[in-house]
């Protein structure tokens, strides 16, 4: 019996994708282009070579780090819409210790950049889960005021204290870091491509977030502080601190995303280095039924649209843009199908249409 | 004179800043006093802001373009509701999904059939000699926008809409005790559909003063933030139309003041001084927590007909 339910979860799930996809065609077609070419060019043209391949994953170590993040605060009961601007703090945190200290020797020096990206992401995600657990704002509008503030913040830190001297020298002033020395860069797995380490360590924090959610007394009752929170608190839990918590750790997990990116892909920081993936997070996350083991896969696939709408701007000339809409409709999908999933008598009705029927107990 | 210098540069720097926050602002007081909680109010100003531009761009017709504005956005307005009024989803993430698609389908559009800032017509501002005359405002209020007056005007019809009519009494009582209404014969859902598409209306309007009346021309990410902190302004305001406008009024302001200064020599990295307003926000949003009768209780909760409790 339960094996029905979980054919029919995926398959809700995977009705829900497809409704976006086909509303997705629709914009395609108000955007000017031919939704079935598009579509072709975007989900089969990155899978054609290790080029496509190995970008795919590029974009999914970011993504499953924000993703994960993402998961650990919902599933406490907050939601953290704010995975762009930890995402900043954690870069531009992990640039100061990679520009301080360029002599340290490799097995030091990116294990402290990575330290110092998870604190800085966590003391902007921690500033939205204070102000939310103890003098009760809401945290989504706060953590969307951080984002706005961090680009400002990190836009100036690269224009004025962090820049290139180089780029003062020539006068030409992009604002951007120094380069990193080579004893902070993740290495390349691949001869001539961009994938990188940062992928292998984005899979072995996910599934050490999976152990800590659910294998672990803290992971428990943070979920349970997320669930109900009026029984964990009976129950003698400390919702507040719990609350603070998750969001320490989400935020920290975006800001190690930060660092993926500043060391394994720039190798400096520079704008707009979060590139979205705070926002696309937030999808994974969802895709990926807020569970570490479903978000690895669902970046994987989020990776391959963002690679293959850059691939399609360039072959049927729809702005990649686009991906960001395709995006809100899939958000849409989703928190809309939830309904049919956890909706017993809605279940059974629809189970019913192919023939099921609900074993009596 | 120079107070009054003073006096009539931050008005004029305010007004334009208060009035498409007043605009969405009092749209999304009516969503959550019908306990609907609209994020993508910010999403769906990029959309009312380009579809304005667009259609002035190339009819001429700006007043058209501010009808289709508001059309747009109740037609967000309804996806909304069908999202999380019909399938009960959670609003908040909901909401994040409205504003990505607003943000992306606004995006996308003006790249493909604008391109690069284009300057419009616009609706241009009055010019009304007669009320030169008033003192220290006199210069400001002759030469405002005709679309600032009719956001002013909005302010009172809200508050009677709201609190007069037979209508405002049942989207307040669907926010607050929806069961109630229910057994009392409201259609829960069908009330909170007319809010959310009357927000999602005054959200497009929002956004269409930004391009149309304001910066008379569209570029990606227009709003700013616009539309998140007028949610933060409905919490504010306390969920009464005065209070969003006083909320309104308090920030644009303070903002328009803290330039000012600025302008006049104080320095200061101009990122830094850009962060101001958010920061503000969230002082705003911790000040005005306390819980008082005026909030609804339903706010952001799903109504469930057919289960009891």
């Amino acid at each position: 019996m339960k094996k029905t339910y979980v054919i029919y979860n995926i398959a809700v799930v995977l009705v829900a994708l497809l409704i976006a996809l086909l509303i997705g065609a629709a914009l395609f077609a108000v955007a000017g282009g031919n939704p079935i070419t598009a579509y072709k060019v975007m989900l089969t043209e990155p899978l054609r070579g290790a080029f496509g391949v190995t970008e795919t994953l590029v974009r999914a170590a970011p993504l499953m780090l924000v993703g994960v993040g993402v998961a650990v605060s919902f599933r406490s009961g907050i939601l953290n819409i704010g995975g762009e601007g930890q995402i900043l703090m954690g870069a531009v945190s992990g640039a100061f210790i990679g520009l301080s200290l360029p002599g340290l020797p490799k097995f030091l020096l990116v294990p402290l950049i990575f330290l110092a990206a998870f604190a800085g992401g966590a003391l902007w995600g921690g500033i939205a889960g204070w102000l939310r657990a103890y003098l009760g704002v809401n945290e989504i509008l706060s953590t969307v005021m951080l984002n706005y503030i961090a680009i400002q913040l990190y836009t100036y830190l690269l224009r004025a204290p962090l820049i290139d001297p180089q780029e003062l020298a020539y006068g030409t002033g992009i604002p951007q870091t120094a380069q990193l020395t080579r004893n902070a860069w993740l290495e390349r797995l691949i001869p001539g491509m961009r994938l990188h380490t940062g992928l292998i360590y984005a899979i072995i924090i996910a599934v050490l977030v999976y152990l800590l959610l659910w294998k672990t007394t803290l992971g428990y009752r943070m979920r349970v502080c997320g669930a109900e929170p009026l029984a964990a608190r009976y129950a003698g839990m400390n919702v507040s601190r719990y609350l603070l918590l998750a969001m320490l750790l989400a935020g920290g997990l975006a800001g190690l995303a930060g660092a993926v990116e500043l060391c394994g892909v720039h190798r400096r920081a520079l704008e707009a280095l979060s590139a979205g993936y705070g926002f696309s997070g937030i999808v994974v996350a969802l895709f990926g039924g807020l569970h570490p083991l479903g978000i690895i896969p669902a970046s994987a696939l989020f990776g391959l649209l963002i690679v293959g709408a850059d691939m399609m701007q360039r072959a049927v000339t729809i702005p990649a843009h686009i991906i960001l809409a395709i995006q809100g409709l899939i958000i849409l999908a989703v928190v809309s199908s939830a309904l049919f999933i956890t909706h017993r008598g809605i279940r059974e009705k629809i189970l019913g249409r192919f023939g099921w029927k609900e074993e009596v107990h | 004179m120079e107070w009054a210098d003073l006096v009539s540069g931050v008005l004029a720097a305010a007004i334009p800043m208060a009035v498409p926050l007043l605009l969405v602002g009092l749209g999304e007081m009516f969503d959550q006093r019908a306990g609907m909680f609209n994020l993508g109010a910010e999403g769906i100003m990029m959309m009312g802001a380009f579809v304005a531009f667009f259609i002035d761009l190339k009819l001429q017709t700006p007043w058209l373009g501010l009808l289709a504005a508001l059309l747009v956005g109740a037609a967000f307005g309804l996806l909304m509701g069908l999202v999380c009024v019909t399938f009960r989803s959670p609003q908040g993430i909901a909401g994040i999904g409205i504003y990505m698609l607003g943000w992306g389908l606004s995006g996308t559009l003006f790249r493909v059939y604008v391109g690069g800032p284009t300057p419009i017509q616009g609706i241009a501002s009055l010019n009304l000699s007669s009320l030169r005359g008033v003192p220290y405002v006199g210069s400001v209020l002759a030469v405002l926008n005709p679309m600032d007056y009719a956001a002013f005007f909005l302010i009172p019809l809200s508050g009677w809409l709201l609190f007069k009519t037979a209508w405002g009494l049942k989207a307040r009582a669907v926010g607050t005790t929806p069961r109630a209404a229910d057994t009392l014969g409201i259609g829960v859902s069908r009330v909170r559909y007319q809010c959310v598409v009357l927000g999602g209306a005054m959200a497009g309007l929002a956004g269409a003063y930004l391009s149309v009346c304001q910066a008379k021309m569209f570029a990606d990410n227009i709003t700013a933030g616009r539309g998140f902190i007028a949610v933060a302004l409905v919490y504010f305001g306390r969920w009464s139309p005065w209070g969003v406008a006083v909320g309104a009024a308090i920030f644009s302001l303070a903002v328009a003041a803290q330039r000012l200064i600025q302008f006049y020599g104080a320095k200061f990295p101009y990122e830094l001084a850009l962060v101001i307003p958010y920061v503000l926000v969230i002082v705003v949003l911790a000040c005005s927590r306390n819980r008082d009768k005026s909030e609804p209780t339903a706010l952001g909760k799903p109504y469930y007909r057919e289960y009891r409790g």
